[in-house]
């Protein structure tokens, strides 16, 4: 193989010194944050340590990938994440139950209405606080509402970074009607903050379920034109098949969720087999993939948006009447009439403002599927109304530290395409 | 409630709905083992690794195991108990589930929990040369130990990317072919150099 | 908050010269110069966070950045002309957005996008730069959290109107700052006062 040579650059830029002569000031960091170039001399014995920077176009976020190469084959591939680290399970720690929920917006993104609902629910399991029917079905419209989007983006990005550009202005455009649903309900098109712990903020408001149910006709026939440019189109299947297979063994064995995790054949969805929020009484189907390549996670993902389309019909079907939020005054805030006008009710209003609800000791997991794999949320509660511990369960920080598995022996476009797949969104990975 | 096998030795208990089971530091791996490979328990997803602290300081650090059955869908908890005044140090269980490698490390990061035999066990969500200590930890202020302007003017310092880690080189074969000062900076650590305040413009 | 920074910035030493006063010539000069720049400004998108994915709605179909001349995002610093930080930016992240605004050549503006690039937004914590100006000076601050793009593009028109005021006579404007003090751009007891909490968060860091 050769002796391997690192190749280190010295960068500096103009600027002053001390007695106002122009000097070069060496700013410190030896590597460019882009690309490096070739080594010189010597073309077939070296490795060429590359690094994709945290800043980079293809990178989904601040994601750095140090690469080395063989020419133009990956031989180690190692990612450095933490470029988002923000302290937010920290933070949750001197918030109340309901105050983390708005973090959770800022965790996963791409779809915020999940992790609220998964937030909700961990803080539901703890307290053991049952829902209502109608708040139930708002929240799988909610989850799969997520899904959708989660995935849309994922296809525009991917396809950007396989070469297809228009692809992600159709997607983003069918996102744009998600977010005017989505601000409808909620007042904000990104940062939702749906969920409260024993209910929602709000109800739909009308029309919502009108426009709903238009997006869900539209989505299908953008789907199909996608579909319709990439599935069968040749530069498509030859740079995404057969690339970054992982096998299922391999897949389980890293922990892997979602369709990263259904694409290599294991049938694990976390609605299939721990249901919650009564999934098991919608009709949906859960694709599975052969042979957990790249185009299988892409027809995976494809099916899933289809499938989540499918529940949201059913679940506007039998939406029921009645109220969102349970009938707790401790943990629900009263309306504020009542709060005005009625002792008893300022009195909870207050305390629940003032003081938080308090989770009785103990500890609860939960886990719901999103769009990215297995999300849970995991508390641990001494009684008082902030949680001793707020985990987050991150399906893409999971998903992410199998990259090197599926890519080195690949080529360095081929790690773009494997990274693409995995799609990952770094504030679930840093937090 | 589960009760497994006669030398798991620790408590079991139930919350909210979910099992828990208390193991010795020193037996650890080889019940996480058993509950992997039995073919009734069959625990063969991890899904996730994390550590708690409770505000109590009496209490000992635990490092929680999420355990899932992928054929009986069931899941577990599995807690370390580590006392705060002995050595924070677990086994690691990468041998058993590859995907442990990044939640362990991520533990490490935040608790300054360490796992033995883990194979590359580095700081994770922080950099690399971090100083102030493991975040989440209850003694760890919200806004860290440092002034302000302190916290950034070391962190840009800090250069991640600076120089390489040992790891990230074909290791041992290509550490002699390197240039003298190369090698004395990746030996010394140089990346975390932090001149003094008040320095001459151009330093740094 | 009757804080003043310090005037006399990084790099002593430095002079200004003005080597023509403004005349006619150089307005209508100015006047050519800022619109070409100000209606083509390539941004470079130091996209993080949420803000990110705003921006990324901005660039699509229904907003369409491409009105004003930005849709070819320069990822190469060396070919942008105004750094859009879309994002919260950590710790870690800092001397990464450093050596990318150093990268860009002159003229150069930067646009802070979002709570968290303005001022460090709901993450008062232990990993979180409490705005992106501790680090690179800033030009337009977009609050939101995150924006809305209609916000986003209120805050690159108030661009627009800040480079059509600049001048070429004044030659301080363009010029690239020089770091001292150990490596901060800001007075360390400036950085300090400006990223203590004020209001209702004063209270938030109590646990339990």
């Amino acid at each position: 193989m050769g002796e391997k040579r690192t190749v280190e650059l010295d960068l500096a830029t103009p600027g002053w010194d001390a007695s106002g002569q122009p000097a070069r000031v060496p700013l410190g960091v030896a590597e460019a944050a882009g690309e490096i170039g070739a080594v010189e001399g010597g073309i077939g014995s070296e490795h060429l340590l590359l690094n994709l920077g945290p800043q980079h176009p293809a990178t989904h976020g601040v994601l750095r990938l140090v690469v080395e190469l063989d020419g133009e084959v990956v031989v180690r591939v190692i990612p450095h994440i933490g470029y988002l680290h923000s302290g937010f399970e920290k933070l949750g720690e001197y918030r109340f139950y309901n105050q983390i929920i708005p973090l959770t917006d800022r965790t996963d993104y791409l779809a915020p209405m999940a992790n609220n609902v998964c937030l909700a629910m961990g803080a539901e399991k703890l307290m053991g606080i049952e829902l209502t029917e109608r708040c139930k079905v708002l929240r799988v419209i909610a989850c799969e509402m997520s899904r959708i989007i989660s995935h849309l983006v994922w296809l525009g990005t991917t396809a950007v970074d396989l070469g297809a550009f228009t692809p992600f202005l159709w997607t983003f455009q069918e996102r744009e009607r998600i977010y005017d649903l989505q601000e409808a309900w909620t007042g904000a098109r990104l940062t939702t903050s749906l969920t409260r712990v024993g209910g929602l903020m709000a109800d739909i408001p009308d029309g919502f379920e009108a426009g709903l149910r238009a997006s869900c006709k539209r989505l299908p026939q953008v789907l199909d034109e996608a579909e319709r440019m990439l599935t069968n189109n040749a530069i498509w299947c030859a740079r995404t098949q057969g690339i970054g297979i992982l096998s299922a063994e391999d897949a389980i064995n890293f922990s892997m969720s979602g369709p990263m995790l259904r694409a290599s054949g294991v049938d694990y969805d976390v609605r299939k087999d721990r249901p919650y929020l009564d999934y098991e009484t919608y009709d949906f189907d859960v694709p599975i993939g052969e042979n957990g390549d790249v185009y299988d996670r892409y027809l995976v993902r494809l099916e899933e948006m289809r499938q989540s389309v499918r529940i949201i019909e059913q679940a506007l079907d039998r939406l029921p009447d009645g109220p969102i939020n349970v009938d707790d005054p401790r943990v629900i805030l009263p309306p504020k009439t009542a709060a005005m006008n009625d002792m008893e009710s300022m009195i909870f209003h207050f305390k629940q403002v003032m003081e938080g609800v308090r989770a009785p000791v103990g500890e609860a997991y939960f886990a719901i599927e999103n769009g990215k794999g297995e999300l849970g949320t995991y508390f641990v509660s001494d009684g008082t109304a902030k949680p001793v511990r707020w985990r987050i369960r991150p399906p893409s920080f999971i998903n992410l530290s199998a990259l090197p598995k599926m890519a080195e022996g690949h080529l360095i476009a081929d790690l773009i395409a494997i990274n693409a797949s995995v799609d990952i969104v770094l504030g679930e990975i840093d937090r | 409630m589960r009760r497994e096998f006669g030398d798991k030795i620790g408590r079991a208990l139930e919350s909210c709905g979910d099992t828990i089971v208390y193991v010795d530091a020193g037996r650890a791996r080889a019940v996480l083992a058993w509950l992997k490979e039995t073919p009734d328990q069959e625990y063969n997803y991890l899904t996730d690794i994390t550590a708690v602290e409770y505000r109590d300081a009496e209490l000992p650090m635990e490092v929680v195991y999420l355990l899932f059955s992928l054929r009986r869908k069931v899941q577990l908890c599995v807690k370390i108990a580590l006392p705060k005044d002995g050595d924070l140090e677990v086994d690691s269980v990468v041998p058993l589930w590859q995907g442990a490698n990044w939640l362990e490390r991520e533990v490490f990061d935040m608790f300054g929990i360490t796992f033995r035999d883990h194979p590359d066990l580095r700081r994770i969500l922080m950099w690399e040369t971090y100083s102030e200590g493991h975040p989440l930890r209850k003694d760890f202020p919200l806004r860290g130990r440092l002034s302000r302007s302190e916290q950034v003017r070391r962190a840009l310092h800090a250069n991640p990317e600076a120089h390489y880690s040992m790891e990230e080189l074909s290791i041992a074969e290509s550490f002699n072919d390197l240039p003298e000062d190369m090698r004395q900076r990746l030996a010394q650590g140089e990346r975390d150099r932090i001149p003094e305040l008040g320095g001459a413009p151009g330093d740094g | 908050m009757g804080v003043k920074p310090v005037d006399s910035a990084p790099g002593a030493g430095k002079t200004i010269v003005t080597q023509m006063s403004p005349n006619w010539i150089t307005s209508r000069l100015d006047f050519l110069a800022n619109w070409a720049r100000a209606n083509s400004l390539w941004p470079m998108p130091f996209g993080t966070a949420c803000c990110a994915i705003e921006f990324m709605a901005t660039a699509a179909s229904r907003f369409d950045i491409s009105r004003f001349g930005m849709e070819r995002l320069g990822y190469s610093p060396r070919q942008a002309d105004v750094l859009l930080c879309a994002g919260r930016l950590p710790f870690k992240l800092a001397p990464v957005i450093k050596r990318i605004y150093d990268q860009m050549p002159q003229p150069k503006w930067v646009i802070s996008m979002g709570a968290c690039a303005s001022t460090g937004g709901i993450f008062d914590t232990y990993a979180m730069t409490q705005g992106i100006d501790t680090v690179v000076p800033v030009d337009v601050y977009v609050p939101g959290c995150p924006p809305r793009p209609e916000a986003l593009l209120y805050g690159i028109l108030l661009l627009h109107k800040k480079i059509r005021g600049e001048t070429m006579v004044d030659k301080a404007i363009r010029e690239e700052e020089i770091l001292s003090r150990g490596g901060l751009r800001l007075p360390p007891e400036f950085v300090d006062e400006v990223s203590e909490p004020f209001g209702n968060s004063v209270h938030q860091t109590r646990s339990a």
